[in-house]
């Protein structure tokens, strides 16, 4: 093996290396203020340089590989963390962080190796090291506020939640190993599974993924770590850290578990009905607008699974597809919140009330942003959420299809309250005009413009079908 | 660029225009001179058609252009128009372009009003010039959630409540309508050939019976919501009654026929086997939406919600007549929408200009306008004349041909069911004379009504230009006909032929 075959990790390397010169500012630089800069410049370049050249190969013996799908997904991922990022300056510079900002990041970064780990394994020991690298300093960050006491509370929340859905997790990969003798994805490919025992264990492992992916009934968590932790995390949780679940979980079913293909499709048909319907049902009540996205985005966990129920090359490129838009769309939502939780500290739907007549421009940002998450054309939301619709039709799920189109409609009403409190309710004291900095007002007209052109540029999705196919 | 495409083009030009501007004035000016050029394009499109027929252009669809989008799934932006969608996009250009002056006196955020009504014109336009299925259903929902905003913020009444209503039962219609459309996809072709979406080459395939029981019933209550069947109706005279003039001219006059045109060129067309097998229950249907709408226009006393249970009965006209499945019908039904939706854009913009004058829709309230505002008065008669029937407008000319091709059938059933519908008519009388009589004839009951002052010249030039429609229609209605009975062969052809 020569040492520029490492060249294959470089998305895990280059990040690796942009967090130790983190380390290394945090102790050069006095003014903490100066990293933010430094920090995003980083994160940018290494966004960019991941595009470049193809990294295809395996390393290890098979154990972490690299191909054009798998680059996407982290490129995707980038780019979602890129704009979390330029969000989280405004909060960053607020008097209370202003010792913690390089630990933000480093935190922040450590999460993402581990997720890069985490889609690029090609074994389960490698995946589960991914998935705790993602998971404990997350936790770390959803306590970030120290001061307050609903952040820590949501981080014990996380972290006990997380250790024992990964308990459940490894009992569900030891079962598979004592039957198999291999934690190789490649071995494991081979063989026929369709043993009582490896249902069991794929059931275990499963939950432990929905978990991640805050599927109905594993979602418990998601509302109380969404509301509690500062809404910069909260966003990197409900999309980047949903998103990479997302990925491995496609990738190990269309892979690892092919020979499995008609009991996880039972199953993951039970789990969408449940979890669009109940993330949707609890979504009408809240008050809390953080609360209300943490809904919002556990419904739409369960549309993603309309889409592997393509079972398919169409249904792998149309979750990705969805997953990208829905980085766009849900960063977008998050972006206003945060905006908006800085500068005022209100996080209560009703508090935006009139904030059309304030703040127009985040009011029709925030309005593209919930319509695209309902589904309404020409958002880009729309493209994607018809083109789950199609993958699962392909297997005739077409009942699922009729239940997941209704829950369209229910979701349609509480983002429609969300618009109605910014456009139509009067206030006579409506959040004062926010004026935004460049690196946010950056950051939205990065998501509107994804918003916008995902759907009707075409060759995006036609790329992602075609990687889709060297699956 | 392509005379179709130009249509849809247009109005986005507009809406970016409106971006740019602040003043009230000019805000008027770029809408009205937008959609000015909208309405001499539609204009100009029937001229275009009539020529490159008479050339002897037999194809079904003309001006078609088609450009590859999605290619993994087949998608194509595909346009094209036949007779039935030239007349119908000529309708949309008269409504929109007086929707507009109808709309003068907006003040209240003005940009974003004009804004979302050219938005959900551009979806209307769309929507019949599509012939891929996929952009199809794009256009439709474009048309319809701009109504959320028109009606939640510049409505009257309970307007929130209604919006809401409206908007989550027609997107709960296209919901299912969804479902429909991806079920016709996936049967789109024979085994092993590529699927498409394209409306023509699916016509050419027939879809198995079993998976055409269970979309049709789909496809077609999706449309039927937008074309008020009844029980799905009960968004329209909430909706109707809340909304600013120009949403419920745009509304009632074009969005609803969204509504019968979907289900005649996509549910009936793409599945005549299970369109003639389940026509009957369908017909009872829009038979008690005929019949229910009319009477509950006769006991209301708001004049919105008057012309909106009426649009009810004339709009359930339309789907009882593409269920009568022959020529004769279909031709009714297509000259019903056209009728329906002049008449009542411009009794839905008297009503708008009354109910700004006189401050109430109230029936009761009001008294002797004929004396006071002779020429909006005179206007009013003639929409009323118009709705009722009466030979020489528009609405004769439909309703006659609807009956008469309904009476074609010779079965009990159907019979019965012409019957039920023609006792309509008489409903109709009723509540349209009831309201003549009652406030325009009569004594002045408000003193403060006499201080009102009749039509200026923005409010007489969409009324006028609806009337010239309107009579043009009822003195030369074989002229439509004309433009309207080729390109229903095909579809009678493919629903005839499925019967026997």
């Amino acid at each position: 093996m020569d040492i520029s075959n490492f060249i294959i990790m470089k998305h895990e390397l280059l990040l690796t290396i942009a967090t130790l010169l983190l380390l290394i500012a945090e102790i050069a630089i006095n003014d903490k203020k100066k990293i933010i800069p430094i920090a995003i410049t980083l994160f940018g370049l290494h966004t960019i340089y991941g595009f470049i050249g193809n990294t295809s190969g395996e390393l290890f013996g098979g154990m972490y590989k690299n191909s054009a799908l798998i680059v996407l997904m982290k490129n995707i991922l980038n780019i979602g963390v890129f704009i979390v990022i330029l969000q989280a300056r405004n909060w960053l510079l607020k008097e209370e962080n202003k010792d913690n900002i390089s630990e933000f990041f480093i935190l922040l970064f450590a999460t993402l190796v581990g997720m890069n780990f985490m889609i690029s394994s090609g074994d389960f020991l490698m995946f589960y090291l991914g998935l705790e690298l993602a998971t404990i300093p997350m936790a770390a960050l959803v306590a970030y506020n120290t001061h307050d006491a609903k952040s820590s509370e949501s981080a014990l929340k996380l972290i006990m939640s997380a250790a024992f859905s990964s308990a459940i997790m490894l009992f569900g990969i030891s079962l598979m190993y004592g039957q198999f003798g291999s934690l190789y994805f490649i071995d494991l490919i081979a063989t026929n599974m369709n043993s009582p025992l490896t249902i069991l264990a794929f059931i275990m492992f499963i939950s432990g993924l929905a978990f991640k992916i805050s599927l109905v009934p594993f979602h418990f968590w998601t509302a109380d770590v969404y509301e509690g932790a500062p809404t910069n995390v909260t966003a990197y949780l409900s999309v980047i850290s949903k998103g990479a679940a997302v990925f491995i979980l496609s990738i190990l079913l269309f892979t690892v578990f092919k020979s499995l293909v008609t009991v996880w499709s039972d199953i993951l048909y039970v789990l969408a009905v449940l979890t669009m319907t109940i993330g949707n049902l609890f979504a009408l009540r809240q008050t809390n607008i953080k609360r209300f996205l943490a809904f919002s985005s556990v419904a739409q966990a369960g549309f993603i699974l309309l889409g592997l129920l393509g079972t398919n090359e169409l249904g792998m490129a149309t979750v990705i597809y969805f997953v990208l838009i829905y980085i766009f769309t849900n960063l977008a939502a998050f972006g206003v919140v945060s905006a908006i939780e800085n500068a005022t500290s209100k996080v209560k739907i009703e508090d935006y009330n009139g904030l059309y007549h304030t703040n127009p421009n985040m009011s029709l940002l925030m309005m593209m942003a919930l319509f695209s998450l309902a589904g309404i054309p020409p958002l880009a939301g729309f493209f994607g959420k018809f083109f789950l619709f199609t993958a699962a039709a392909q297997n005739g799920y077409f009942w699922l299809i009729i239940i997941a189109v209704i829950n369209v409609t229910i979701s349609l009403y509480y983002y429609l309250m969300v618009v109605k409190a910014m456009f139509i309710n009067k206030n006579e004291t409506p959040i004062a005009r926010i004026e935004n900095d460049i690196y946010t007002k950056i950051s939205f007209v990065i998501c509107l413009a994804g918003i916008f052109v995902l759907g009707f540029y075409s060759s995006i999705f036609e790329y992602i079908n075609s990687v889709s196919i060297g699956l | 660029m392509d005379i179709l495409t130009s249509l849809v083009i247009i109005p986005i030009l507009t809406v970016l225009a409106l971006l740019f501007v602040k003043d009230l004035k000019q805000v008027r000016l770029i809408s009205a001179a937008g959609m000015f050029i909208e309405l001499i394009q539609s204009v100009r499109l029937v001229f275009m058609y009539m020529a490159e027929r008479a050339s002897g252009n037999t194809s079904e669809m003309v001006f078609q252009k088609s450009y590859q989008w999605f290619e993994s799934i087949n998608i194509q932006y595909n346009v094209g128009v036949d007779g039935i969608s030239v007349v119908m996009i000529l309708l949309t250009g008269i409504i929109i372009f007086t929707g507009i002056f109808a709309s003068w006196k907006v003040t209240y955020l003005a940009k974003e009003f004009f804004i979302s009504l050219i938005i959900l014109a551009t979806g209307v336009f769309g929507f019949f010039i599509s012939l891929d299925l996929f952009t199809l259903f794009l256009f439709y929902e474009v048309a319809v959630l701009p109504m959320y905003l028109l009606i939640g913020i510049w409505g009257t009444g309970k307007k929130e409540y209604s919006a809401m209503k409206l908007t989550l039962m027609l997107m709960g219609g296209s919901a299912f309508l969804l479902v429909g459309l991806l079920g016709i996809y996936m049967n789109s072709a024979p085994e092993g050939a590529p699927l498409t979406y394209n409306i023509l080459e699916i016509a050419k395939h027939t879809i198995p019976i079993e998976a055409q029981r269970f979309f049709f019933p789909l496809t077609f209550v999706g449309f039927g919501v937008l074309g008020a069947l009844f029980p799905f109706h009960t968004w329209s005279p909430d909706g109707h009654a809340s909304a600013p003039t120009a949403v419920s001219m745009l509304h009632a006059g074009v969005l609803m026929k969204l509504g019968g045109y979907g289900a005649l060129r996509v549910a009936m067309y793409l599945m005549p086997e299970a369109a003639n097998e389940m026509a009957w229950i369908f017909i009872i249907l829009t038979g008690i939406s005929v019949i229910y709408g009319a009477l509950g226009a006769v006991v209301q006393t708001d004049l919105k919600y008057i012309n909106a249970y009426s649009s009810v009965s004339h709009c359930g006209l339309v789907l009882f007549a593409i269920l009568m499945i022959n020529k004769t019908s279909f031709n009714g039904a297509i000259l019903q929408m056209l009728s329906h939706g002049l008449m009542t854009a411009m009794f839905f913009a008297l009503i708008g200009m009354i109910y700004g004058r006189a401050g109430t829709r109230d029936i009761k309230k009001l008294g002797g306008l004929m004396k006071v505002m002779p020429f909006l008065a005179v206007m009013y008669v003639i929409a009323g004349m118009a709705s009722l029937g009466l030979p020489g407008l528009s609405g004769f000319v439909a309703e006659m041909t609807i009956f008469v091709g309904a009476f074609q059938h010779d079965d009990l059933f159907h019979r019965i069911a012409t019957i039920v519908a023609v006792s309509s008519i008489v409903v109709t009388a009723v509540y349209i004379l009831r309201v003549v009589g009652k406030i325009l004839f009569g004594p002045i009951i408000n003193d403060e009504h006499k201080k009102l002052t009749d039509a200026v010249w923005h409010e007489k030039l969409p009324l006028i230009v609806l009337l010239i429609a309107i009579v043009g229609m009822g003195i030369a209605p074989l002229w439509i006909s004309d433009l309207i009975l080729d390109s229903l062969q095909p579809i009678v052809d493919k629903l005839v032929i499925a019967a026997n």
